[in-house]
């Protein structure tokens, strides 16, 4: 192109002719620039696109080997649990058992004496949940509807007591109710000390404040009692709070380790963690570590299954709590 | 006359929240102020009569006690090396969680398993993948367990994790590495949601403009993070000057591969609940007060980095 136009040149045409040539140069340029834009703008979005789908594939990669790490421990859990001591005890692990030995099972079933331990916890996760959620239902009611002297720097105070850890409490929670009570080696001792939680208070009451007040005025004027009102009006409008609540203290016994392994040491009163921690699998070359393993799969499996069928609930409850059981 | 008749009605709604609050709260704060200021203090002895007087030996006697300064160690560096890994890796997956779609609730469930497992029963999963089994006195042992085998296998030399006569260094590696896993599903879910609510149109501004991913991540996407950055960075250290459970999962009460190495100061605080407690209450106290000092800098820090 550049070439035409110095012949052009050379040639010394007159000027109409020159305004006609270069008009039609012009033409022809915006028209090659035209196509080289489109050409670029094509490029361009190729690129973008091959970028697109390299990023996307290493997310996916990195993704992939975390979501790896995260379960393999499961899997690694749930074939060991089949395994022959001897293939246990061999010199490359295996991946994938030679031999299925589920009688491990039954002997973990037996060790952890796991019936049992199952009804003791499960009992004492049903009656520390109701009777936390009464009287947190109740509290937060209080703090929520009714005006009263000293509201505010009550609540403030409960608040202050979150910061504190709940190891500085266990010490004279100990003596309490073991030393003057006598309450070792009971259920009482492991719900009473654990009912009331100044979060979950804290967590229905912020529910609570968020009902207009109007509905409760209407309720008055209808002449429905306070009680009534609670029952029928805020429990309901409440009940999310209340199920994260529900299962979070559910899994908060299944899981207790500390407090129960300090106060009971009659097996009778054992939950399932500390059951699980002091069972006994056999001594040197004897020791069943899959049948440990069966254990632990026995303890692990329940909670999943919560999860399983809850998990809105957990998740919206542990994001506003941040803590583990 | 109303207004009387609820304030009546409210404190009968409060009373058994107080009464409980009274006995296991209240109580428990004065009298571990007490206790720990209580020479050489033991329930047992004070119920058989015995009076104890004013002063600061229990502080002094947790403080030069031979295994405090360990505890303490071993304590503030799970802290200090399990907060900054797991809250990098939480950003790192909610960010690559938050810029997929296809699975994405499928391994969104995946990664907050760890969350609903129980600490000590899955710490004994993670024992027995670096146990090495057998092999005392000498002898070569019956397996050398299965982090040990891929470690051979990819051409290094196989290390004695948890073991008797294990390291110290090893027994932290393997606890740092235990509770991560278990700390990212909390900051993952936390650190999402976040996300979730980070106005798209910074992004589509930033990618008019031809900003690179990595400046928008710092530039854009941390920054807007901030205030949850905060939030399980603070929980995380409040979590870590706690820990205790992880430690029992992997090494069972003793606390070590022996007697011991790897004890926490919250283990320290346990091992006198039952008699000596003037020692326990100012190891208690002495614990809240790092917990609250660290928590008051971490707040002061996010008050300068944190954009609300």
């Amino acid at each position: 192109m550049a070439d035409n136009i110095n012949n052009i040149d050379e040639n010394k045409v007159t000027p109409e002719v020159q305004e006609s040539v270069s008009a039609e140069q012009a033409a022809v340029q915006d028209a090659k620039s035209y196509v080289m834009k489109e050409k670029d703008v094509e490029s361009v979005s190729k690129k973008q696109i091959a970028m697109k789908i390299l990023v996307q594939s290493g997310l996916y990669i990195f993704l992939i080997v975390m979501a790896f790490i995260v379960l393999f421990p499961f899997y690694w859990m749930l074939m060991s649990s089949v395994k022959t001591i001897e293939e246990y005890r061999a010199t490359v692990p295996t991946l994938w058992p030679h031999q299925f030995r589920f009688e491990t099972y039954k002997i973990a079933v037996e060790e952890v004496q796991f019936g049992r331990i199952f009804l003791n916890t499960c009992f004492v996760g049903i009656v520390s949940t109701i009777l936390s959620l009464i009287i947190t239902v109740l509290t937060a009611y209080a703090f929520a509807r009714f005006n009263f002297k000293g509201k505010n720097a009550l609540f403030a105070a409960l608040l202050a007591t979150m910061m504190i850890p709940g190891e500085l409490f266990t010490i004279t929670n100990y003596i309490t109710t073991v030393s003057w009570f006598s309450w070792d080696n009971t259920f009482t001792i492991l719900i009473v000390p654990f009912l009331v939680s100044v979060f979950y208070i804290y967590l229905l009451r912020q529910n609570f404040m968020q009902i207009p007040n109007e509905l409760y005025l209407a309720a008055k004027v209808d002449g429905t009692s306070d009680l009534k009102y609670l029952w029928k009006v805020m429990i309901p409008l409440a009940a999310p709070t209340l199920i994260s609540i529900t299962i979070l203290k559910m899994m908060g016994s299944w899981n207790s380790y500390v407090w129960p392994n300090l106060v009971n040491s009659d097996k009778n009163y054992w939950l399932m963690t500390v059951a699980l921690r002091q069972a006994n699998w056999g001594e040197g070359n004897n020791f069943d570590f899959p049948a440990q393993m069966a254990a632990v799969v026995l303890v692990t499996v329940p909670l999943f299954l919560v999860f399983l069928f809850f998990r809105k609930y957990i998740m919206k409850g542990v994001s506003r709590s941040g803590i583990k059981g | 006359m109303d207004k009387k008749k609820n304030q009546w009605k409210a404190w009968l709604y409060l009373a058994p929240a107080l009464v409980l609050l009274l006995i296991f709260t209240v109580w428990p704060i004065i009298n571990t102020l007490r206790m720990a200021f209580l020479e050489n203090y033991d329930s047992h002895a004070e119920i058989g009569g015995e009076t104890f007087k004013f002063g600061f030996d229990n502080f002094k006697s947790i403080v030069t006690f031979y295994r405090f300064k360990d505890a303490l160690l071993t304590t503030v560096l799970l802290t200090v090396l399990t907060v900054p890994i797991s809250t990098m890796l939480a950003l790192l997956i909610a960010v690559a969680l938050n810029s997929i779609k296809f699975v994405r609730r499928t391994l969104q469930t995946i990664f907050f398993l760890p969350y609903v497992t129980n600490t000590i029963a899955i710490g004994m999963v993670f024992a027995a993948m670096f146990k090495i089994i057998g092999g005392v006195s000498g002898l070569e042992p019956d397996s050398i367990g299965l982090i040990n085998t891929i470690i051979e296998a990819l051409g290094g030399k196989r290390i004695n994790w948890i073991d008797g006569g294990s390291s110290y260094a090893a027994n932290i590696a393997v606890l740092t590495i235990y509770i991560v896993w278990n700390a990212l599903p909390f900051k993952i879910l936390v650190l999402l949601g976040g996300l979730q609510g980070v106005n798209k149109q910074y992004y589509e501004a930033a990618k008019v403009d031809g900003t690179s991913r990595f400046r928008t991540f710092w530039r854009i996407t941390v920054p807007m993070l901030s205030p949850m950055i905060a939030y399980v960075v603070i929980t995380g250290f409040i979590g870590g000057f706690k820990e205790y459970s992880s430690v029992v999962g992997i090494f069972g009460p003793a606390m070590g591969p022996g007697n011991h190495e790897v004890d926490t100061m919250v283990g320290l605080i346990y091992e006198s609940v039952k008699s000596g407690q003037g020692r326990a209450s100012a190891a208690a106290l002495i614990l809240f007060a790092i917990i609250f000092a660290v928590t008051l800098v971490n707040l002061y820090v996010s008050k300068k980095k944190v954009h609300y």
